[in-house]
């Protein structure tokens, strides 16, 4: 990562610079059936695309390049906090481009889909008993997708009861952006819960906004606090008294893979982020997957398709289906089936004992850290927690040292930052999830750094001011980037 | 627990999980699953025994292998997702550990390699489209047209738009849901419209559309703009090898399915949409844009997230959309895979899918009893054309499968017992001359 070099050039050269006129990355085959007459003049393009023009060789060196000025959980320790940057198994990759899943046409008939429609309902019925659900759809593909459908349900639920004029969705303080962006999408209004002392919901503020017009909650749990909320029984009641129901943000699910399901806790509707909880890779951001599960209230409203199941005189047969009431197409084909591949196979090597042992480290390592850090940096809710932790940077603020500056210096040690700024109740807040995935070793010394970083803030501030110091690139202007939008090349 | 449990992905040893237990004060891992009521803790769930690598492998082969896959079969199914030639530097450059498990470019520092790669993509999508700017992608083509369909609400503060009847049902329905929960209306209108109310806020077509016909860009996008309304155009993008970018026709906002630019068809997912429009609505635009930039103290140029202010981390339930992951490393596949075409070769292909699919037409043409484009006879198309026969879809489909060959959507609902089919590159002669033999024999005698 360390590009010290002075030999080597400082322009950032992209593929228009490399491009010269003549060069082909690839050949086809000539036209192996007679030249047929062309369109008419008036419906062609006059001019190639403009795109670079490159050899083989070109292009691999420059996307090879490229890829060795990112941090991975490949090649780093990747603490970013809600999202589980856990170990992405390479048999997933592998499996996942088998021929008879890689090359599988979404719209073939059904006799020829039956394997990877078996694996959808296993995955569905994997992801229903995890979270005590009784209906499972895959389609959505990415977590605020998943929300989407989560809200358009509970819409569509309320619309089939008469009850249209309920339009308020409550969303705690401490959520994800993507929950009240969602809400809007399905056109509800938002009203906010307050978080207590605790870090858990405000409870009386609940029952306050629990009115005519309630439609129904979002809620994260653990919360991004990276907190069991003990007051998340009471909330579902009094939620379900008012007539709303409770959709599960389930970004964090890492923290309670196995030890207790959300059906139970009283949600009535969950997305999972496969690309956090089941460990498929995320790809610089994307592709995800977002299933949602849903109780007997919602199972007919599931985005479509879903896999369902029969039995026939010929066999055990599997299908897709549009729920009763569906809320509709989500996408244009099923789902991110590749992902899903790799989802159905990081449950099946692990099993439950192994998701179990999943939670366990990843809430033991989160706890790990935490009681190591604790005497050093201020913790934003003095409690045990969950996968992850929540700091509040604000002591060292008030010496001149801010989140940003102390997640850049992180980067000098090897080490992608934690997620900053957020969760928005907590001032400069560094949010950390080391996962099941890293050894002992690796948070000892996570902890060592965390530490000497504690004291190079008292004591050589301007080191951490001027991190990284050691990365491919310096601190960026971003507020030039916005002011001046350069978005694209002309090749 | 299980004691003495060992994992390749999870690396504690007990021994290893007590110290840590006994660092952080608690004498059981249970301990610090407390706050979950005792009612509902550790609840009796029924998964599958695991597996090992080895036993894994060999089940997902065997599920694997349940199915039919191109390539077993000669196939000639398009429809949206398109089977074209993908050369191996592809996925050996996507999978790489550092373009496939990093995260979002939060932060620019040491994600340069994703940043960079998608203002490659954001580049080559307006080179294709010929519009101004490019965002780094959406889910997919039917989210991608949905989305536009939104900002083009949003931009005229109108809430109808016109969907041509042409369009590819699976995305007909994909606006709906996104569209009628914000109380947008949807007229569908026929191809030949010719009047367009004022209170419309676009006109959403496809280029080709749903059955492979080219529609009259032209004189779409000026009724459109007549009234103020936007136009909104969703791309097959290997087609604008060789046809008229858009923008020529005044497209507003562009979209469409990358997944025929270097994308495995994996039984429909994960794919990338593109989203491309006029410089003047890029405020409007949802999901994430990268630009370029410089260090704030030094020379070098990087790449960093921008007008972030759109989006729903910083701006919320006001937010242009709710996106956040999309497909990131869809979108650098796509930038290599053009990037390895480059201009001559996407012309290439694009000449390649036309002559290969028009050649299979002529042939089944004149075969008695079979009819091209019946509904449209005389409209220009590109690789996809409709099939009709002397007997049902049901039984022609069936009968192909029979002699071995994979083709033909069934689309009667847009043109009765009418099979949608498509020819691309990887189709040859030997196998288009196989199709034309199979349906000859269900010839009209």
């Amino acid at each position: 990562m360390v590009d010290d070099n002075p030999l080597k050039h400082s322009k950032n050269r992209t593929l228009g610079d490399l491009s010269v006129s003549g060069r082909s990355g690839i050949q086809f085959p000539s036209l192996d059936v007679p030249e047929q007459e062309g369109l008419p003049k008036e419906l062609l393009r006059e001019e190639y695309v403009k795109l670079p023009e490159l050899s083989e060789l070109d292009v691999v060196r420059y996307f090879t390049n490229l890829s060795q000025k990112n941090f991975s959980v490949d090649t780093n320790f990747y603490p970013l906090g809600s999202c589980s940057m856990k170990y992405n198994p390479k048999i997933n990759d592998a499996v996942a481009s088998l021929p008879g899943f890689a090359r599988l046409h979404p719209l073939q008939e059904n006799a020829f889909i039956q394997g990877s429609l078996e694996l959808m309902y296993e995955l569905q019925s994997s992801l229903m008993e995890l979270t005590g659900f009784s209906g499972s759809s895959l389609a959505t593909l990415a977590g605020a997708h998943g929300e989407l459908a989560g809200v358009l349900m509970i819409k569509a639920y309320h619309e089939s009861n008469g009850d249209s004029q309920r339009n308020v969705i409550l969303i705690p303080d401490s959520a994800h952006g993507t929950n009240p962006a969602s809400a809007a999408m399905a056109g509800f209004s938002v009203a906010t819960i307050p978080s207590d002392s605790n870090g858990n919901m405000d409870v009386d503020a609940v029952r306050s906004l629990a009115k005519d017009n309630l439609a129904g909650a979002m809620i994260t749990l653990p919360s991004t606090l990276g907190l069991f909320d003990t007051s998340i029984v009471e909330i579902c009641q009094i939620i379900h008294e008012a007539g709303g129901l409770i959709y599960c943000d389930g970004a964090n699910m890492n923290a309670i893979l196995g030890r207790v399901r959300l059906s139970d806790l009283g949600f009535d509707v969950v997305h999972l982020n496969l690309h956090k909880t089941l460990s498929t890779p995320h790809g610089g951001g994307g592709p995800g997957s977002g299933p949602v599960c849903v109780g007997e209230k919602l199972l007919t409203f599931l985005p479509s398709p879903v896999v369902t199941k029969s039995n026939g005189k010929e066999g055990t047969h599997f299908n897709l289906s549009d729920p009763v009431n569906s809320i509709g197409k989500v996408a244009a084909f099923h789902g991110n089936f590749g992902v899903l591949v790799r989802a159905y196979a990081f449950v099946r090597a692990l099993g439950l004992t192994g998701l179990r042992h999943v939670s366990g480290d990843a809430v033991l390592n989160a706890n790990y850290i935490l009681s190591s850090l604790k005497d050093v940096y201020k913790v934003a809710f003095d409690r045990k927690c969950m996968h992850e932790l929540v700091l509040s940077l604000s002591p060292q603020k008030s010496k001149g040292v801010k989140a940003l500056d102390v997640s850049k210096r992180l980067i000098d040690y090897g080490i992608h930052p934690p997620t900053m700024y957020f969760p928005l109740v907590v001032e400069e807040a560094l949010m950390i999830e080391p996962t099941e995935s890293e050894t002992k070793e690796t948070l000892d010394s996570f902890i060592e750094i965390m530490r000497k970083i504690a004291i190079e803030c008292e004591e050589n501030p301007d080191v951490i001011l001027s991190a990284p110091n050691f990365a491919p690139i310096g601190r960026l202007d971003e507020a030039m980037a916005a002011r001046r939008p350069n978005l694209r090349q002309v090749y | 627990m299980t004691e003495n449990f060992v994992h390749s992905y999870i690396p504690h040893t007990d021994s290893e999980r007590r110290e840590m237990l006994n660092s952080i004060g608690v004498n059981h891992l249970e301990d610090l699953f407390l706050e979950i009521p005792e009612r509902y803790r550790d609840p009796d769930i029924k998964l599958a025994p695991s597996l090992t690598e080895m036993e894994l492998l060999q089940e997902l082969e065997f599920l694997s292998a349940k199915n039919v896959q191109v390539g077993k079969m000669p196939s000639f199914l398009g429809g949206g997702a398109y089977s074209h030639f993908i050369p191996s530097a592809v996925s050996a450059l996507t999978s790489r550990g550092e373009f496939l498990t990093s995260y979002t470019p939060y932060q620019p520092e040491v994600s340069q390699g994703t940043l960079q790669a998608t203002y490659e993509f954001q580049s080559m999508v307006c080179e294709l489209t010929g519009m101004d700017v490019a965002n780094a992608g959406m889910y997919d083509g039917a989210t991608a047209f949905a989305e536009a369909a939104l900002m083009a609400c949003r931009l005229t503060k109108r809430y109808r738009v016109y969907v041509l009847e042409s369009v590819n049902s699976n995305y007909l329905a994909v606006l709906k849901t996104y569209l009628v929960p914000q109380s947008v209306e949807i007229v569908i209108v026929p191809d030949n419209v010719n009047q367009v109310d004022e209170d419309v806020a676009c006109l959403l077509v496809q280029y080709p559309d749903a059955l492979g016909t080219i529609p009259n860009l032209s004189s779409l996008g000026k009724l459109i703009h007549a009234v103020g309304g936007l136009f909104v155009v969703s791309v097959y993008p290997v087609a604008l090898g060789i046809l008229k970018p858009p923008s020529e026709y005044e497209a507003d906002i562009v979209t469409g399915e990358c997944q025929s630019l270097g994308v495995p068809l994996s039984f429909g997912g994960p794919y990338v949409g593109m989203f491309a429009c006029k410089s003047e609505h890029l405020r409007q635009i949802p999901g994430r844009i990268v630009g370029k930039t410089n260090e704030s103290h030094g020379g070098k140029e990087g790449f960093v997230l921008t007008l972030q202010t759109r989006e729903q981390h910083i701006r919320r339930e006001k937010a242009t959309s709710n996106i956040c992951t999309s497909e990131a490393l869809i979108a650098t596949a796509v930038a290599i895979h053009l990037a390895l075409l480059g201009p001559k070769g996407i012309k290439q292909v694009a000449q390649l899918c036309y002559n290969k699919a028009h050649y299979a037409a002529k042939c089944i043409g004149e075969i008695p009893g079979f009819f091209i484009n019946p509904h449209a006879p005389d409209k220009y198309w590109f690789n996809e054309f409709v099939v009709t026969g002397p007997k049902s879809a049901d039984h022609i489909q069936k009968n192909l499968y029979d002699q071995g060959i994979v083709g033909g959507i069934k689309i009667s609902n847009l043109v009765k017992d009418g099979l949608l089919f498509c020819v691309t590159e990887v189709n040859s002669k030997q196998e288009i001359d196989s199709l034309v033999r199979a349906l000859d024999s269900m010839k009209e005698l």
